[in-house]
């Protein structure tokens, strides 16, 4: 699947504006409560704006999956700069970011101000403990597929062990686990049998 | 201060480029280097700075600000939203172009076949990083398996609402 060729074409005919690039982002960005932004951007890119089919859209997710970084910042940059090339790309992505990091700004300082306040605390306790199920949730919903079958799963503990109780740093994991994953998926001739794990 | 910012800027730069499964991934070694390393700020307020994220919209990393605000000011929150955002986009950019080129290859979904659990795996870390700060009783962990519940089992369900649900029920009942 390829990003570029599955921008639908009348978009190339009359282009989009950047206004409209940053706008819609914008909208994006400052509407996605509660994590989750993927869903928020298929709905706009795909379904509202037509900026991409549903095949695109899966490609440069997948891309951005696979990249550094978060799939919201990533996914904005990869299709603004399908859109209308790097200028696409900086207002994309300033249109995500902006309205949830002015918020963030604003909380943060009246947090400083405040962070010995019972009520304050209380509330982000909470807030803290309800983002604990909801991650739980997403990897359990994102990784029901890695969790079925042995190899995948042993890769998965494998990581969990090395990060969160042996402490290792994510640098050390990246590169041990990563190419002993990557190669137990590496291309063979279809010939043996055996897959994965 | 500016010794701070480059570090600011150091660190949040190298969390960036080892963000690969997205912001939670990276959580667990963004709490070593600020908590444990440079003790910039406790546990509770690391847990209390990711709570501030998650009431925000957009992409659930904007946390950094508030660290970056926490440790230098309005220029460490600068410093630490682009440390942390410009690699990885530049990374991402320059990429997706390189990516179309390998269409077809069989390493490329070898790739993307291996990094799948890893990337489960370091969610699931960050997941247990984050418990460790925030399920700290009774209350915490009722809370944690409701929302969970809610989410994992139930159709259709707004994590904001939850997401909100939580701090007002810490408002009522964790004071």
């Amino acid at each position: 699947m390829r990003v570029e060729a599955s921008v639908v074409p009348h978009s190339r005919g009359s282009r989009v504006t950047l206004w409209e690039i940053f706008l819609t982002f914008f909208v994006i960005g400052a509407t996605s409560f509660g994590g989750g932004v993927v869903a928020y951007l298929r709905n706009s890119l795909v379904t509202k704006k037509a900026w991409l089919d549903e095949d695109g859209f899966m490609a440069a997710l997948e891309i951005s999956q696979a990249l550094p970084g978060l799939n919201a910042t990533n996914m904005s940059v990869i299709v603004g700069d399908k859109l209308r090339g790097p200028a696409g790309a900086a207002l994309a992505f300033f249109g995500m970011t902006l309205p949830g990091g002015i918020m963030v700004l604003i909380l943060g300082v009246a947090y400083a101000s405040n962070q010995n306040n019972v009520e304050v605390n209380a509330i982000l306790k909470g807030v803290g403990a309800a983002s604990v199920g909801l991650l739980l949730a997403v990897t359990l919903q994102i990784g029901h597929k890695q969790l079925e079958k042995i190899g995948d799963l042993t890769i998965v503990a494998a990581t969990l062990l090395l990060v969160s109780f042996l402490h290792v740093s994510l640098v050390i994991v990246l590169l041990t686990v990563a190419p002993v994953a990557i190669w137990i998926y590496r291309p063979r001739a279809r010939t043996d049998g055996s897959r994965a794990s | 201060m500016s010794g701070h910012l480059l570090q600011i800027l150091g660190i949040f730069s190298l969390l960036s480029i080892l963000s690969i499964g997205g912001g939670t991934a990276v959580l667990p070694e963004m709490r070593e280097m600020t908590v444990v390393q440079e003790k910039w700020l406790t546990d509770t307020e690391f847990r209390d700075v990711y709570s501030i994220g998650q009431i925000a919209p957009g992409p659930n990393m904007l946390m950094v600000i508030v660290l970056g605000y926490k440790v230098s000011g309005y220029a460490g929150a600068a410093v630490a939203f682009a440390g942390f955002f410009l690699p990885c986009c530049l990374i991402a950019w320059g990429a997706c172009r390189a990516w179309n080129h390998f269409e077809g290859s069989p390493w490329r979904l070898a790739v993307q076949r291996g990094l799948a659990p890893l990337v489960v795996g370091l969610m699931a870390a960050g997941m247990v990083a984050i418990a460790r700060t925030a399920i700290v009783g009774v209350e915490t962990t009722v809370l944690a398996v409701i929302v969970f519940a809610a989410l994992y089992f139930g159709k259709k369900v707004n994590p904001a609402l939850l997401i909100f649900g939580g701090g007002l029920c810490g408002w009522l009942f964790m004071r």
